[in-house]
């Protein structure tokens, strides 16, 4: 009897499809790109300059780097705190080889090679301590920058190799930057990974349900391991580009960027309880928030309001998608 | 003589599902009551609405010759009916004398009243075990005095009707000898006792009178003068054989899986059998008996402490789940929500996860080779679905259930182990799995099912093992198997 019933509804949510793909979370971000894409045109005369574009592509794929390995973080289940400090920490010790004279290699090297490490150490508390990830990388968090500011205290290194600073400010071909191609290629790898392959499937299943996941032949905890140091090696990757468009490594750099990323994710419409969640979607809200940022900018509002903004952003999109649910559909 | 308290005709539903039809319950002062009844009989139920934890849909319920509705756990205090669990409930941080006092502390004012506390709390212990201080943290008691500890808020309350739950499930024997003989001197005080166990031997030495329910029914209650084990089993399992079971003539062929001397701290130990090829081994024992501990070692989610798993002739090492499907191996565990299905995830993806490794390329995905994987089975196991993009959570119980069959068929086992495979689910569908299963059977799979349903056991295996607090009782074969026999074992009747 209770058969019956259920097909009825399963039915009622075919023919609801249509609609539900209108509202597909990547067609709003998509609109909300092209609305503010229009205001900044109209807000400066300068904008629509491929010039100014690049600019726009600048910061936010540093941020947009480590968001595409936060998205499957986040979609098994488990969430990075400490990025910020880790990017301190690789630009330190990137800082450090570079005084020692090393070349350029090694020094991008050994950024890569801090952030993985601290992906580890992540990996590790959470795999092999069962800390709970919001716990453990709070706590590395303040650990990671903790320890840049105990070896730089109130210093700064600005010797950086001659070549270093085109990772971060060099382009490829005209106003198309170095990072943006960096961050398309591993747009499009992620997309693929998540999309496309075992791994993916099993990344979202691990977050939809990590004990049946277990008992389906998945190795978990090698799995979140492995998204721990994808996280840390991406952060390290970030520390690289930023150290280089700075030219210089303060312990205070990138400072508040985990809420900025994990910001990105959440915007890209990967549910924050894991299971869910696009890399296009990612993508796209990495785009539409660095729109948002430069349009700002351009208009001169201060910093301070900025963040206003991006934390109204978080609000509002975690509340859309509750009141589309509860009117949209019949499932709790 | 007048009962002090009298159900009649009790019932309660859950979402449909009935644990309790007509329950008849009649508890005299001065008297020890043992309610017995197999896994699901509706004690549990019961309980809970003696005690103000669920309302009853129906019946009445009689305290004092007056009718009564009792509406929480507080009011059933307030009447005077305390319950003892098997798992004490008690608050393992706060002090022994808190603990007695959790409801009603004594107050000065509007703040507790700790001398008179501590004083009322230790001239209460003293009638029980005087070693426990009243200013000690719970936390540090053994199980028998936290059961001692349950007793004592009982008296504080002044409780008239005190029910024991299978409190001697996890104390020693002495412990348990312990327990009785303050039980007795309770019952000399006058109060009523409702004694819930499994164990026949302690039902003889303490109780006056029993009551038997089945199936949700009250099936019999009386004194226990006269009456012997061997009659209280009838009554417990003696159902009519509303059931066909769909089992299959199957030539059982050689040995498969074999475990030698299995055993795990506090949970099993010396665990040994084997099942063949074509056959279906049932795995029959009480709620806490050992035996879905003993699957995850197979399995490999649980891995065992000592013993040996023997597959196909060799010594294997199971350490986790995807070694055991590497082997051949599938479970499907009890807790379909949790353990058994992602509810959130489309029904093909489920089927296709765990042999996702069948259906890929070099870890790419081919949705055509998995639809091609998934749609048979959804069809073979009558999955009622709008198609293999649902979700798993839109489907019925029995729907689900087929889903989780599915996706350990897609890993083409040798050993296939469903622990409670038809539990909670209805009629139609339970039939459905039962047929697959003789199917599975035909085809060689070997099958090991841990249920608690007698008829299903009696019905569908083989051979049964019974398991008992850990330890294996006997495999009986299927033409040697009679209900009064297997719930012997189980128990200890």
């Amino acid at each position: 009897m209770s058969d019956v019933s259920l097909s009825a509804r399963s039915k009622a949510r075919v023919t609801r499809r249509p609609w539900h793909a209108l509202v597909r979370w990547e067609t709003l971000l998509v609109l909300a790109i092209l609305v503010d894409f229009a205001i900044n045109a109209h807000a400066s005369p300068y904008f629509l300059d491929p010039w100014t574009l690049s600019d726009v592509t600048v910061s936010v794929a540093e941020k947009a780097v480590v968001a595409l390995a936060m998205a499957f973080l986040v979609m098994a289940g488990e969430i990075d705190i400490s990025v910020g400090g880790i990017i301190a920490l690789a630009s330190v010790s990137m800082g450090l080889v570079a005084r020692a004279g090393l070349p350029l290699p090694l020094v991008v090297a050994s950024g890569i090679a801090t952030g993985l490490l601290a992906g580890c150490v992540n990996g590790a508390l959470v795999t092999i301590g069962r800390v709970p990830s919001i716990v453990a990388t709070i706590g590395t968090m303040t650990l990671f920058r903790g320890i840049a500011y105990a070896v730089l205290g109130d210093g700064v290194l600005k010797t950086y190799p001659p070549g270093f600073a085109w990772l971060g400010q060099g382009s490829v071909a005209g106003p198309v930057s170095f990072e943006l191609v960096l961050f398309v290629a591993l747009a499009a790898v992620a997309i693929v990974l998540r999309h496309a392959t075992a791994f993916g499937r099993r990344v979202v299943a691990t977050g939809s349900n990590p004990e049946a996941s277990r008992m389906s032949g998945i190795a978990t905890d090698r799995l979140r391991f492995a998204l721990f140091v994808a996280v840390g090696t991406a952060a390290g990757l970030a520390s690289v580009l930023l150290t280089s468009r700075l030219g210089s490594t303060r312990p205070s750099i990138a400072q508040g960027w985990e809420l900025e990323i994990i910001t990105m994710v959440i915007l890209g419409g990967v549910a924050i309880e894991g299971g869910i969640g696009t890399i296009p979607g990612v993508v796209l809200a990495a785009i539409l928030m660095g729109l948002v940022t430069f349009g700002l900018g351009l208009l001169n509002v201060p910093g301070i309001v900025m963040s206003v903004v991006t934390g109204t952003m978080l609000i509002v999109v975690v509340a859309v998608p509750a009141a589309l649910r509860r009117y949209g559909g019949g499932r709790q | 003589m007048q009962p002090i308290l009298s159900l009649d005709g009790v019932a309660k539903s859950y979402g449909g599902v009935k644990a309790l039809t007509s329950g008849a319950l009649d508890l005299y002062c001065g008297q020890v009551t043992a309610l017995l009844g197999e896994n699901g009989a509706g004690k549990s139920t019961l309980v809970k609405i003696i005690t103000g934890i669920v309302h009853a849909d129906g019946g009445t319920i009689t305290l004092d010759g007056k009718p009564v509705v009792i509406e929480s756990a507080e009011h059933a205090r307030s009447l005077g009916i305390s319950a003892i669990f098997q798992e004490p409930v008690v608050f393992d941080a706060l002090t022994v004398a808190e603990n007695i006092f959790i409801t009603g502390r004594p107050l000065k004012g509007r703040s507790v009243d700790w001398p008179t506390m501590m004083r009322r709390s230790r001239e209460i212990l003293a009638e029980l075990d005087p070693s426990i201080d009243p200013a000690m943290v719970l936390g540090r008691l053994s199980v028998a005095q936290r059961h001692l500890v349950q007793i004592a808020r009982a008296l504080s309350n002044d409780a008239r009707i005190v029910i024991m739950d299978e409190p001697t499930a996890a104390l020693s024997h002495r412990e348990a000898e312990e327990l009785f003989a303050i039980t007795r001197r309770l019952r000399d005080e006058g109060r009523a006792i409702l004694f819930i166990s499994h164990k026949f031997e302690e039902v003889f030495a303490l109780c006056d009178r029993y009551a038997v329910f089945r199936d949700g029914a009250g099936v019999g209650q009386g004194t226990l003068q006269g009456m012997s084990s061997e009659r209280l089993i009838t009554l417990m399992v003696g159902r009519p054989v509303d059931q066909v079971f769909p089992k299959q003539v199957v030539a059982i062929g050689e040995e498969v899986l074999r475990v030698e001397a299995l055993g795990r701290c506090l949970e099993y130990e010396n665990v040994s059998f084997d099942v063949r090829r074509g056959e279906i081994l049932g795995v029959y024992g009480l709620i806490g008996a050992g035996r879905s501990e003993v699957m995850h070692a197979l399995f490999g989610t649980a891995p065992a402490e000592t013993g040996r798993i023997v597959l196909n002739g060799e010594t294997v090492s199971i350490r986790s789940a995807q070694q055991a499907i590497a082997h051949g191996i599938g479970l499907v565990p009890e807790d379909r929500q949790r353990q058994g299905a992602h509810l959130r995830l489309a029904i093909g993806d489920n089927i296709t996860l765990p042999s996702l490794g069948r259906t890929t390329r070099g870890g790419f995905l081919s949705a055509r080779r998995e639809r091609e994987q998934a749609a048979p089975l959804a069809e073979q196991l009558g999955v009622k679905m709008s198609g293999l993009r649902q979700r798993v959570e839109d489907l019925s119980g029995g729907n689900q259930q087929k889903v989780v069959i599915a996706k350990w068929l897609a890993t083409a086992p040798r050993v296939l182990i469903l622990d409670e495979p038809t539990k909670g689910i209805d009629v139609g569908a339970k039939a459905q799995v039962h047929r697959l299963m003789g199917e599975l059977a035909a085809k060689g799979v070997a099958i090991i099912m841990v249920s608690s349903e007698l008829p299903e056991v009696l019905g569908m295996a083989d051979r049964i093992m019974v398991m008992r607090r850990g330890l294996v009782q006997g495999i009986v074969p299927r033409s040697e198997a009679t209900p009064e026999r297997i719930v012997k074992m189980a128990t200890d009747a």
